[in-house]
Formats: structure tokens, sequence, C-alpha cells
């Protein structure tokens, strides 16, 4: 077993609706993607972006694409227009989700250059 | 085999229009579609429409359609734009002043209105429609007085009556970003307003693109140091054919990279539940989506599903919510981080000890945690330099711009080598969203369609 930083197996884009912010991640392949639909629970997301996200976190799956939604509520502290923040509209999201760490079966990992 | 291809031209207002051109030139299209318009976007052009009666669309409308008209007329090229705003009347007299400006003739321009509700929320009220936020159910009562615009998102079908009457040039407001892209495919292809699949690839066609060159290799989070050209970078091209399906790419001799993992990321931006992504003219389903390489430069999208259009249409509200001031001063090694919390630690004071009650401070620290937040953890200690920022939240412009004054002498009187003061900025309006549904056929009823000439 290695624990992997997503960083550096998956991909991750990030977008703006309101006060909702949605992190697409995508998995190189199949037997990842399991991985990702095993660990990347939204009870983990929620936890990994405390402090930013203040509602729930809704998971959808999208296995034709290996890719996972997850739909954060109340994360832009009002949304983008009445928001402090400097990341006014979610657009590190994506990149803070690939701090996460993951762990995968050696073997799998074999292939995957990112 | 009849196929349509569509050129992407504008993601957000403010963008270049040079990858449009290029498109124009070399990209082979019978259309060009803007997206002018993100929830932010109608703010701003409310507040251009205050100072000035004529404005209230995207200026930028004038040196998109100086470019393009001269391919609108060499090689038919039409052109669709979401650009008209708070003000689509005033951006087809824009378009018609460029044409004659450029002794352009026989051009017919359409513009679509009917979006703008705002002086008819009385009217809904009175018809007893809940106008609750959508997402959280409050009340809109106390946000009712402040609000600055009204606008319902409309589909595809008036565009495409604007096209049956023969028009060379669309300007629409508030349309959902994908309209504009499939409206030439309900046009050309005569697609039946049921005909839930093929409606809905087109609509996901129009989202793949809409967004610039985010399906190109913008903003890509894979090997994006392996992406070439990002300094004259193409943007995305749909062929589509009849039965829906298409294939994206984008003008060979510009940068960027279209391959299935390009375009995935963009096929799930701003997406929530993919298995119902709701739009006027269809619910789209991408849970089938297949994405395929089959060329350079080129993904093929097939399996799209489509399910019937809902009842109602999205309608998002901005209010007026306050004022933001903001100040941002830099400080070097050694310390750096510590110089700048010991700042932070003294403007709270003297906030204090003034009596000034912002509804929030907020202080980041840029090189640091000011894009990550709390999931920022490494090298503090280590910072060559570090900038703070602080912001507040005023109620009014005035007391706003109160905050901006306590540090030009910090940097004497504080911590040392405090520098990088880039100048005390405005203070800037902020703006509530709301968002809402209405039954459609009330904002149906009152769109129009008119054509005017050069």
């Amino acid at each position: 077993m290695a624990v992997v930083k997503l960083k550096d197996i998956a991909q991750a884009r990030s977008g703006d609706k309101g006060n909702i912010v949605n992190i697409g991640v995508f998995a190189p392949n199949q037997a990842i993607y399991e991985e990702f639909l095993a660990q990347l629970t939204p009870e983990r997301i929620k936890a990994h972006f405390a402090g930013l996200v203040k509602g729930e976190v809704l998971r959808y799956e999208l296995p034709n694409i290996f890719g996972l939604n997850f739909v954060c509520k109340e994360a832009l502290a009002g949304g983008g227009s009445s928001s402090l923040r400097l990341d006014n509209l979610g657009k590190c999201f994506g990149s803070n989700m690939l701090r996460l760490e993951i762990e995968v079966a050696d073997h799998l990992l074999v292939d995957i250059k990112k | 085999m009849k196929t349509v291809r569509i050129g992407a031209a504008q993601g957000f207002y403010g963008d270049t229009i040079e990858p449009a051109v290029a498109t124009a030139e070399k990209g082979n299209v019978q259309y060009i579609c803007f997206d002018a318009l993100a929830e932010l976007t109608m703010a701003i052009l409310v507040k251009d429409k205050r100072k000035n009666e004529n404005a209230g669309f995207t200026k930028d409308i004038s040196v998109q359609m100086k470019a393009l008209l001269p391919y609108v007329k060499d090689k038919g090229i039409k052109l669709l734009t979401n650009g008209g705003g708070i003000n689509p009347i005033g951006a087809q007299q824009e378009i018609l002043r460029v044409a004659r400006e450029m002794g352009i003739k026989d051009l017919k321009v359409a513009v679509v209105t009917g979006d703008n509700v705002l002086d008819r929320i009385p009217e809904f009220e009175e018809k007893g429609y809940s106008l609750n936020h959508l997402d959280t159910d409050e009340s809109i009562d106390h946000i009712k007085e402040k609000l600055e615009f009204a606008n319902a998102y409309i589909g595809a079908q008036p565009i495409v009556r604007a096209l049956e009457a023969g028009a060379d040039i669309v300007v629409t407001g508030r349309t959902t970003d994908t309209a504009q892209f499939l409206a030439p495919l309900i046009y050309e292809f005569d697609w039946g307003q049921e005909e839930w699949d093929k409606l809905a690839s087109g609509v996901f066609m129009g989202h793949l693109l809409e967004c610039s060159a985010q399906s190109t290799g913008g903003n890509f989070s894979g090997n994006w140091q392996d992406i070439e050209g990002f300094d004259q970078i193409g943007y995305p091209i749909a062929e589509v054919s009849r039965n829906g399906e298409f294939i994206v790419s984008k003008v060979e001799e510009r940068g960027g990279l279209v391959t299935v993992d390009t375009v995935k990321e963009q096929m799930l931006y701003e997406i929530h539940d993919p298995s119902a992504y709701l739009t006027p003219d269809v619910i789209v389903d991408l849970t089938n989506v297949r994405l395929e390489n089959v060329g350079p430069n080129q993904v093929k999208v097939t399996g799209t599903r489509g399910k019937p259009r809902p009842d109602t249409l999205k309608v998002v509200m901005g209010y007026e919510n306050g004022y933001a001031g903001q100040v941002i001063v830099g400080f070097s090694w050694p310390d750096a981080m510590l110089k700048a919390k010991k700042v932070d630690e003294i403007i709270r004071i003297q906030l204090e000890r003034k009596g000034l009650n912002y509804e929030e401070i907020r202080t980041d620290f840029m090189g640091y945690n000011s894009l990550s937040g709390p999931l920022a953890h490494e090298n503090e200690s280590e910072l060559n330099e570090v900038y703070l920022r602080m912001a507040v939240k005023a109620k009014t412009k005035q007391e706003a711009g109160l905050f901006s004054r306590l540090f030009p002498p910090l940097a004497l009187n504080g911590p040392p080598s405090m520098s990088g003061f880039s100048g005390n900025t405005a203070p800037r309006a902020l703006l509530g969203m709301w968002a809402t549904l209405l039954p459609r056929e009330e904002v149906e009823k009152q769109i129009k369609v008119e054509i005017a000439e050069v």
C-alpha cells in the first residue's frame, strides 16, 4: 500500500453557482476510480474543507468518465459577489482538493504518470 | 451528411476576441457564439446603465463586431451573443452603429427581450408565486426593497425564431450560457421541441464551448506544463451531426490541447447533479456520455441523454449588500509572517478604539493562505515575503473607505519593512444574489424578437 496525494494521480476543477461550489475530481482509470469511490466520501470532503465549506457536501458518481462531482453548499461566504474572500469564485477548491491523500495498492500506481 | 460547425468566441465579459477571429478565418464555421454573462456581470451592467441610460450591455460588443463583421459578410457566418445584458436593445443599436461605420450593408440584427422581470416582481407576488430562495427556501421579503436586477434565464427557442426570420446576428439579454450554442442546431436540423436526447446533446456541446479555452487546455489541472501555445490559445469548435453527436476541436494553428482529459474537466464545471442539469429547453443527463480521442485535438462526444424540460424557469436577482474596503501591504524576510500578523493585530486594536464596527473583518496572508484558507499549512516560517490583505464589510461606502486610511502610517510606525503598498483602493459595492423559480409561461409570454437592418 502507498499513500499518495491526489495531486499525483487525479485531475480536479471547481466552479461556483451562488453560494455553492462544485468540484469535479477525475481518476486516471477504473481501478483508481474504485479507490476514489471507497475513500473520497462526502464526509471526508466535508472534513477536508472545514472552515471553507459550512453546508452539506453531496457526491455524484460518473463511472463513464471515472469522475466524482462534489457539490459543496454554503461554500463561498455568501457567494461570489458578496464574499470578502480573495478566491471569491471558488476557483482554487479544485487545487485544494488535490491536497487529499488516499491509500492505493502499489501495483495500481505503476503506469500512472501525471 | 450535413453537419453544423460552431465556434466559441467568449467565456466572460472582458475575454479576448483574437481566438474567435482565428476561428472565423480558419475554422470553417457557420456560427460563432458568445457567452458574455456570468452571474456577476449583470450587476456590473446595472451600474453602467444607472450612469448612462444607453449603456447596460457588454461594452466589448463594439470591438467584437468590428473584428467579426467582415466575416459575417464574406463567409455568411452568423453571430449569436447574450452580450445585451441589461440593455439588449442598446446592444442591437450599437451593433448597427458599428456596421454603418464600417460601411456594411444588408445586415439583419435581431434582438430578444423579455428576460428582464424586475418591474414584474409585484405582479408575481400578487399572483401568489413564491419567490423564496431556490437553495435555502428563505423568504424574499428582507431583500425585496434592495433589488437591483431580476432576470429569467431563457432558452434557445427565441433565438431560433430570430434565425428563422433571417437574422445574421442575434443579441439577447440573460439566456442560459448554452442557449446561443443550441439554437443554430435546432434551426439547421429542425429538431423538434421534444427530441430530448438531441436537445440535450446540443446543450452539452454548448456547455463544453461556453467557457472559452477551458475545454482546449486552459485551466487544465493535468499536465498543464506540457500544453503548448498558451500565448495564443485556440477556442473550441464543435462539429455537430444531425443526431446530436459532435466532435470538439480547435483551429490547428492556435495553441492548446483537446483531449478526453481536457474536455472532461469542463464536462462537470459548474454542474450540480450530472443526471439532471436543468435548462429551459431540456434536462440533460451526462451519466452515459462517452468521450473518445478520435484524432489529434479531436474528441468525439456521444451518449448525452435528455429528459422533458422543466415547467419553471430560473430567475436570478441581485440586491445591494453593503460595501467592501480592502488593503494589501507587503512584508519582507526575516519574520515576514510575524510582521504581517502584528500589523493585523495593530489594525484590529485601532478599529476598536475608533469605534469602527464593521460587519466583517477578514485577514489573509497572500503568498501563504489567501487562496487556500485553513487548508494552507506548509512553510509558514520560511516565507521570503508575505502580503497582508485585510478586508472589511461595511453598510456604507464612506465607512468602507475609512478602513484603508489606517494603513499608511504603519509604514513608519509599525514593524519593520512594510512595503509593496499599492495605494488605497476605492470601496467596492457588494451584491447579494437571489435565485428563484417562476412558471415558464409567465416569462415566455413577454418574450419578443425584433429585427432591424442596415
